[in-house]
């Protein structure tokens, strides 16, 4: 029973021994193996560490377990919340937008608008044409958001709807009262079977620059668009338009969602930052757009090189030669000289990097995330003289396997470092066991494989639920670099703390001084 | 302020919410909001709304899905079996270990409820249909967690749209592997909330495990009893079932299953055979409860064991239906914590009296702790319901004290117009608006996960919901929003 005094929830609650013992006594009900042979329960366990676990593991055709990826649309409703004022829209069945939003709001710890125009059975029959004039209409009046991006979900993918046609259709029904001509209503076909939600993003990013720049061709000007990608770090996108900004060029950040994702208290606005509208309709007479992850706008940059003839290409300005390549790039595409304030900030990144360095070097890692993510942290890490020895990727686009193999090759350690394209967070169970590491990299679903293998786990990637405040960081930039470099090396010093602790056994390695 | 002011300000809130509605958006909505009176004996639900309907498109709901009904409600907290999200990628991901469904195993092993098990569907599983697919998962899932009981197949949408046969690949997989196999049609579009989800899926129970062969499940150990009870439509919550199941146990009875929190599938073929159902979550499992009422005559009660006053209602509603022996520990149960109750209501209760508390949450919640609050002085001014049914509204009607506006399938806009127009203390709903108003703010708590607290079930539970409004309420921390050198006002 409680003590008022001392009112604890069920972290503690549960060790007392009058729950003890309702535990045991449930067990005669149980068919779970714990319940009725724990000794069977250690021999499959142990058996889940084995060599010919991990090659039954790795086999696997047809089964996820755990998965590092999501579906696209999540990265299309990412895309819409970085425009002025948008309301993303999902053409749809109303549980996945609650999926989105909730996933959103646990990482972000923020609201996420985002509506659905709730498509049931007889929509399924009929399509849903109906959700959406009735849909987009009700959404303009209630909301009155400056544009609506329009993305799908599977259900509407599978019945085929056409998005454009319904668009047209909905607002010549409205005849102007909600859905005025000029209203943008940007979308783009996101089907969940498909991809990941990093295609989902391209797809919208590709939707919302085509068609709000349809007929703006004019001059040129001199200006840079920089477009960040499926970017979970708030920071990151500041980071990013500080180092822009120290060139004193024009510049678009086409997606912005730092300040819709980082409100202050006192007030709630639904809509809070992001690019111009009029931003966006122009990003197609700058002189350049600048990608800074490759695989998640490989359409949308295929439309700005091919057909906007835009220079710039992409860069990933994560760890220090990624940031200094995008540096580089700027100071090309701008013909200016690298600013003093980033030549005083990557003196202060090697400096530190040079004062950590023992920590890292040597230290065995596995990592996993977004196919950029990964290029950027893993090259981080090579810059360390750490050893990334398992780099996996769910969502692994085509080419995205051989580019990490060759950075990989490009450490003394190569032939002990893996790339696991297409691989989920259960092969990675079994490869932490049969090919341990000194610390993992990654999201919160790390956590399973922290309390099942032993491993220490560095959160670093998205999404992240179970620690407060991280995605408020850079990771991008020398800043972010830094932040990088902190984060990993405090965690190893966490664990030499943790490894050394035992009072008059391991504790003379305890060293107040690190 | 007197309750004819009341209401008619709660009348002008919902008059002045609609107007913002295009007309035929306007006249659904109307239909779903009205102001709850406990005496209005013409009030047929309360507030005469009308619920489980059609979405109104576009407006940002806070439902859910059939799929999330089945697999995140129902089925997925049975611990022993392994659920596959059977489609495409995403549905399993955001929907993976959200629900704090506890439970003791070893997972991976013998238990599976936080991990996520997808076929991941691809372009050509859309194309040329997912059945082979799904036979090869099973079979993958037998050779790398052999101690699983048996398998669900949870189909997201795509799954009804493509004619895949799923129900045909769990009879063959099912006879082949010798273990139960439950094909789900808990698609997204089926319905218009998450609540046909707990249909379909309370359906899949009375067909698979009752009916089902479960000659592989061992219950020979157990033989029944007098006091055999079950515990329905509670998900162990941050540990719920378990606060509630050692009440009932202190009374003498015994708890033979809890469905669906921290459950297996032999606590579950064994229900048929107890002597009462004790249902918590009515939305979602009165069906299974009906339906074992009618085959197997075992007769079921709800009751409600948020806050002490409707625990000890609840306590003796139960040993009502035992001897005397019971009734008489049921008592004792009662005396024994009482006097905790007591020291916590009078720590609280002074920090909390007249404060008061807008509502919006899925199930039974929206009643349900209704009373908890007024354990504690604190006052439900407003409470709706994601996806409810009229006879959920009928008995809400019985929780409220007075006039109480009632708002059904509440959308964003909606939910804030209200709270800005009514001024609670305490706003009490779900992640999704858990940030609006904070930033606002108001002191919020998630009335879905118990914010990462709880369990609130039972005494013990209630001891920790004080402390949790308490610490909601009186923290510090709502005072800082406005700087000191912004003018009052």
């Amino acid at each position: 029973m409680q003590e008022v005094e001392k009112i604890v929830n069920g972290k503690d609650l549960f060790k007392r021994p009058e729950y003890a013992e309702v535990l045991a006594n449930k067990k005669q009900f149980e068919s779970s193996m714990l319940a009725i042979n724990p000794a069977k329960v250690d021999e499959i366990a142990e058996w889940t560490k084995s060599w010919d676990y991990r090659e039954k593991n790795l086999a696997r055709e047809a089964v996820t377990v755990n998965p590092a990826k999501a579906c696209q649309p999540l990265g299309a409703v990412m895309v819409a919340l970085g425009f002025e004022g948008t309301m993303p829209y999902v053409h749809g069945s109303h549980g996945c937008v609650a999926y989105f939003r909730s996933y959103f709001t646990k990482h972000f710890k923020e609201p996420t608008p985002c509506v659905s125009d709730s498509m049931t059975e007889d929509a399924a029959v009929f399509g849903g044409l109906v959700n959406m004039k009735e849909g987009l209409k009700n959404c303009a009046a209630v909301y009155k958001p400056k544009m609506i991006a329009v993305s799908t979900t599977c259900m509407a993918e599978v019945i085929g709807d056409d998005l454009q046609a319904f668009i047209i259709a909905a607002k010549e029904e409205d005849k102007g009262e909600f859905l005025p001509e000029e209203y943008p209503i940007p979308y783009a076909h996101t089907p969940s079977f498909v991809g990941s939600h990093i295609t989902g993003y391209d797809n919208m990013m590709h939707g919302i620059m085509s068609q709000l720049t349809e007929g703006q061709k004019g001059e040129t000007k001199q200006r840079i668009n920089i477009i960040p990608g499926f970017e979970t770090y708030i920071g990151s996108l500041r980071s990013i338009k500080s180092i822009v900004e120290a060139f004193g060029t024009d510049y678009i950040m086409l997606g912005d969602h730092s300040d819709q994702w980082d409100m202050p208290a006192g007030n709630y606005e639904m809509f809070s930052g992001g690019t111009k509208l009029d931003d966006a309709k122009d990003c197609i007479n700058s002189s350049a757009t600048i990608s800074l992850q490759k695989y998640s706008t490989t359409k949308t940059m295929k439309m700005v090189e091919k057909r906007w003839k835009h220079a710039g290409g992409h860069s990933n300005p994560i760890g220090l030669k990624g940031t200094d390549e995008f540096v580089m790039k700027l100071a090309e595409l701008t013909g200016t000289e690298v600013p003093q304030k980033l030549k005083i900030e990557r003196g202060r990144l090697v400096d530190a990097m040079q004062d950590s360095y023992p920590y890292m070097h040597g230290k065995k890692f596995a990592i996993w995330g977004d196919p950029d993510f990964l290029l950027g942290l893993v090259s981080f890490l090579l810059e360390m003289g750490a050893e990334p020895t398992h780099v996996l990727c769910h969502n692994a686009p085509n080419g995205w396997e051989a580019e990490m193999r060759a950075l990989l090759d490009t450490s003394p350690a190569k032939d002990s470092l893996n790339v696991w394209a297409g691989k989920d967070l259960w092969h990675m169970r079994s490869l932490l066991f049969t090919e341990p590491v000194d610390f993992m990299i990654g999201n919160s679903y790390g956590k399973e494989l922290m309390r099942d293998t032993g491993t220490p786990l560095i959160y670093i990637g998205f999404p992240i639920f179970d620690r407060h405040h991280l995605h408020r960081y850079s990771i991008s930039g020398y800043d972010g670099a830094l932040n990088l470099l902190t984060w990993i090396t405090n965690k190893v010093l966490d664990q030499l703390d943790e490894d050394t602790k035992q009072i008059a056994t391991t504790d003379y390695f305890f060293d107040l001084v690190r | 302020m007197g309750p004819e002011t009341l209401e008619a300000k709660q009348k002008a809130a919902i008059e002045e919410i609609l107007k913002a509605y295009p007309e035929k958006a306007a006249k659904n909505r109307e239909k779903h909001l009205g102001v709850g009176s406990p005496n209005d004996e013409n009030q047929k639900t309360c507030g005469d709304v009308r619920s489980n309907k059609k979405t109104v498109p576009g407006v940002m709901s806070q439902r859910g899905c059939a799929y999330a009904g089945s697999k995140g409600v129902v089925w997925g907290p049975i611990k022993d079996m392994i659920h596959i999200s059977h489609g495409p990628i995403g549905c399993g991901q955001y929907s993976r270990a959200g629900r704090r469904n506890y439970y003791i195993g070893v997972t991976g092993v013998d238990t599976f409820v936080t991990m996520n098990f997808c076929s991941d569907f691809q372009e050509n599983n859309i194309v040329f249909g997912g059945d082979k697919k799904l036979g090869k998962c099973i079979d993958e899932i037998e050779v790398l967690f052999p101690l699983n009981n048996g398998i669900t197949v949870q189909s997201e949408c795509p799954i009804g749209l493509i004619g895949d046969d799923i129900n045909a690949v769990a009879k063959t997989k099912a006879k082949e592997i010798g273990k139960t196999i439950v094909p789900v049609n808990c698609e997204g579009f089926r319905g218009v909330s998450q609540s046909l989800g707990h249909h379909i899926a309370n359906d899949a129970v009375r067909d698979y495990i009752f009916d089902g062969d479960m000659s592989h499940i061992d219950t020979t150990n157990v033989t029944p009893t007098e006091y055999d009870v079950a515990i329905i439509g509670d998900y162990n919550i941050g540990g719920d079932t378990w606060s509630s199941r050692i009440l009932l146990e202190e009374m003498g009875l015994r708890v033979v299953a809890q469905w669906s929190g921290d459950a297996t599938l032999k606590e579950m073929a064994l229900t048929p055979k107890v002597k009462l159902n004790l249902l918590h979550c009515y939305r979602s499992m009165n069906y299974i409860s009906r339906h074992m009422e009618k085959e197997f005559g075992i007769p079921w009660i709800e009751y409600n064991f948020f806050g002490p006053s409707q625990t000890i209602k609840s306590l003796r509603k139960i040993a009502a239906f035992f001897d005397e022996s019971i009734q008489a520990k049921c008592e004792e149960v009662i005396a024994k914590y009482q006097p905790m109750i007591d020291a916590v209501i009078a720590k609280y209760k002074p920090r909390l009296d007249g404060k008061t508390v807008m509502l919006f949450v899925g199930g039974l919640r929206p009643r349900h702790v209704i009373g908890a609050y007024e354990d504690l002085g604190m006052e439900v001014i407003g409470t709706g319901y994601e996806f409810a049914h009229d006879d959920d509204y009928k008995r809400t009607k019985e929780e409220i004290y007075r006039s109480t506006v009632i708002y059904d399938d509440v959308n964003e806009y909606e939910l804030e117009a209200f709270v800005k127009k009514l001024q609670p203390d305490l706003v009490a709903s779900g992640i999704k608006e858990k940030y609006v108003f904070q930033k606002m703010g108001l002191p919020y708590r998630q009335m879905h996960s118990w914010d990462y607290s709880g369990p609130y079930h039972g005494y013990d539970g209630f001891a920790i919901f004080a402390q949790d409004m308490d610490l909601a309420i009186n923290s510090p921390v709502w005072a800082h929003s406005k700087a000191p050198w912004e003018k009052e006002g």
